[in-house]
């Protein structure tokens, strides 16, 4: 005889169906609380963030007069570019936008450049000093720049570089390299390295290698870096002010004259520098829904 | 040709020695499985002879060639990863293409190996998919397809089926062994699991900690452990190891567990003279044993602790004085816990170990089969 000898039972007794469908009841409210208590959570947080922006908004879209006036509106009616417009055409403005936009995509351009083999080679080697590098890298961002700032003007005078768009563009990419190269050496560990190891393989040098798969795919990552190295630069005020006189970049000329303007400036002044986070913000959104789902698999 | 030898291999991560000088040799178009638990260095040496990890000694020859310093894409070779290590960023089709138009093959030879390869693993009719629509099992076809596409002459697989859910498993097993029987490539395979390694190599090389204890077609890895490792890691249920006092009297050896005594077979005679007043392990497998319900002269006593019936056969665990000893019976053969069974031994089918060293004692291993 074997050890099975009563016969299976497969109808179980009306007592703990019941005890089931009660206990399943009372687990269902638990969850359904506590997912309740975490959309009311996240939803005050985004009220926090997104309040103030929208008030913005909507000072920046209303007229001069109503921006002036109380009660303040909480939507822009009337709606009217009369405002916007007043601050495009102030004096000196675009042209700050314009050198805004140069210094922010040089910084780009030079950041991304030089954080890929950076953020490459700490992703994937075990190279002697990677951790003193990694460090030293950091370190950057831990001298405030205001110790630097009259040894930084004395030398960019020295070198006749003061005063000039680009030279406000190596000063930035100096400042966001050490985000940028850790931002991206995070894209880069993403990147399995059984697949680098499989392209070799099937018949690539490293380089190849890296070309062919580990940069397609860390590509949305880096867009990703290069966005956020373009607002950090849009965003960046001392450095700014420090080494530009008459080349002022937009939040340079914005704080340079804010004491001076009355409210609808102010409002269509911060309205505009929050664009580009605005833009960055959205596409960085869907790439980190995207990385985890689609590189791990 | 692509006979593959490796040559007093040594790989260290700091002081840890992964692959302990190991000697390899695996003949042209032969199969053989690299066994053993995690960490005994089976991929490690896999990886070596991809080139994905260079040795810090020794050499590595594959057909004649010395490849110890070459790169991966100059040993030609290909290979299945554990974790398929397809290309997200492609389709179906490119992957399975990737090492043909990394070699620069002309257009058609592409396409018909693709095809050939796709159709060889049924999935034709998913070229134009992405991967990240696909499941593990389908992903898997697509790397052995990329494998096999380029028509390399060594194949390396690293533990490719362990990502597959169990019946999934069982039936990729017999697919790919099917298929690989039918390529021309020489084959090294990794895996833990025993069964995989039974059932696919032509040959077994177990490893532990670095080294290969055993390198041998698998019924003789099966039956013939050459230690007490090998013995213990094969098998399900393992092999049994019983606890021996080896005997002498007037001209015979006697083996004593317990009360009891072992007749060894008449070769094991000689070698187990040495052993003499020495305790030693006495290895069975399961199925080895003749379980009785009467007792007979030769039979042991003892008393089962639990029987479990797993439908082909009903396992026994029995105790005898510390060592648990687990039987197999016929399903037919009725028997409860806690009631007596007699078990018989046949001579022939007892492996003995050395208790200090855990190696088999034998005069040779050949005369036991023989």
């Amino acid at each position: 005889m074997t050890t099975i000898e009563t016969p299976i039972n497969t109808t179980p007794s009306r007592p703990s169906m019941e005890a089931t469908a009660v206990d399943r009841k009372r687990a269902k409210r638990r969850h359904s609380i506590r997912r309740g208590s975490i959309y009311i959570l996240a939803c005050i947080i985004a009220l926090w963030i997104l309040l103030p922006i929208w008030l913005i908004g909507t000072m920046a879209f209303s007229t001069p007069e109503d921006v002036r006036n109380y009660p303040k509106h909480f939507a822009p009616v009337p709606a009217s570019t009369e405002t916007m417009d007043f601050f495009l055409n102030t004096d000196g403005i675009q042209r700050a936008a314009r050198n805004s936009i140069v210094v922010a995509i040089i910084t780009l351009i030079l950041s991304t450049l030089l954080a890929i083999p950076a953020g490459y080679a700490i992703a994937r080697y075990l190279f002697p000093g990677r951790d003193a590098i990694r460090l030293g890298i950091l370190s950057v961002r831990a001298f405030p720049i205001v110790v630097l700032a009259v040894p930084l003007a004395i030398t960019f005078i020295k070198w006749d570089m003061y005063d000039k768009v680009y030279s406000l563009a190596l000063m930035h990419t100096a400042l966001t390299l050490p985000t940028t190269i850790l931002v991206v050496a995070s894209v880069f560990a993403g990147v399995p390295y059984e697949l680098e190891e499989a392209a070799r393989i099937f018949g690539c040098t490293p380089a190849k290698a890296f070309w062919k798969v580990v940069l397609p795919l860390a590509t949305p990552g880096i867009a990703a870096s290069a966005i956020l190295t373009f607002v950090l630069s849009w965003n960046e005020v001392f450095a700014a002010i420090l080494l530009t006189l008459t080349n002022r970049t937009l939040p340079a000329q914005i704080l340079y004259t804010l004491d001076k303007s009355g409210d609808p400036f102010k409002f269509a002044g911060g309205f505009f520098m929050l664009i580009p986070s605005l833009i960055f913000i959205f596409f960085i959104r869907r790439y980190l829904f995207n990385m985890y789902g689609q590189l791990n698999k | 040709m692509a006979e593959i030898v490796v040559e007093k291999a040594i790989k260290r991560f700091g002081k840890f020695v992964a692959v302990d000088e190991v000697d390899l040799m695996v003949n042209d178009r032969e199969f053989v499985v690299l066994l053993g638990p995690s960490g005994c260095g089976k991929t490690t040496l896999l990886r070596a002879i991809a080139g994905l990890g260079m040795l810090d000694e020794g050499r590595v020859m594959i057909g004649n060639r010395d490849v110890t310093y070459l790169p991966p894409k100059d040993r030609n070779i290909s290979m299945v990863f554990q974790n398929y290590a397809i290309f997200p960023h492609m389709k179906v089709y490119d992957n399975i293409a990737f090492g043909l138009k990394m070699r620069k093959s002309p257009k058609e030879v592409v396409e018909e190996r693709v095809q050939n390869a796709a159709k060889l693993l049924h999935i034709e009719n998913m070229l134009d998919r992405y991967p990240g629509a696909m499941s593990g099992g389908q992903r898997q076809r697509v790397a052995v397809a990329r494998a096999i596409a380029v028509e390399s002459e060594v194949l390396l697989m690293d533990e490719p089926l362990s990502n597959l859910d169990a019946l999934l498993r069982l039936e990729m097993r017999a697919e790919l062994k099917s298929l690989l029987g039918r390529l021309k490539a020489t084959t090294i395979y990794v895996t833990h699991d025993q069964i995989e390694a039974l059932s696919m190599g032509d040959r077994i090389a177990v490893m532990k900690q670095g080294q290969i204890l055993q390198f041998d077609n698998p019924t003789r890895v099966y039956d013939l452990p050459a230690n007490q490792f090998v013995g213990s890691f094969i098998g399900n249920p393992p092999m049994n190891f019983l606890r021996g006092q080896v005997q002498r009297e007037n001209g015979t050896v006697k083996v004593k567990i317990g009360d009891f005594h072992l007749s060894p077979s008449e070769e094991m005679v000689e070698p187990l003279q040495g052993y003499d007043g020495k305790f030693i392990f006495v290895g069975i497998r399961a199925e080895n044993m003749e379980t009785l319900a009467s007792p007979a002269p030769d039979a042991l006593a003892v008393m089962v602790e639990v029987v479990e019936p797993l439908g082909s056969q009903n396992l026994l665990t029995i105790r005898i004085s510390e060592d648990i000893l687990k039987v197999s019976t016929h399903p037919d053969f009725k028997v409860h816990a806690h009631e007596t069974v007699y078990i018989r031994f046949p001579p022939a089918k007892i492996r003995w170990m050395d208790r200090d060293t855990g190696q088999a004692i034998a005069p040779s291993l050949d005369k036991v089969l023989a």
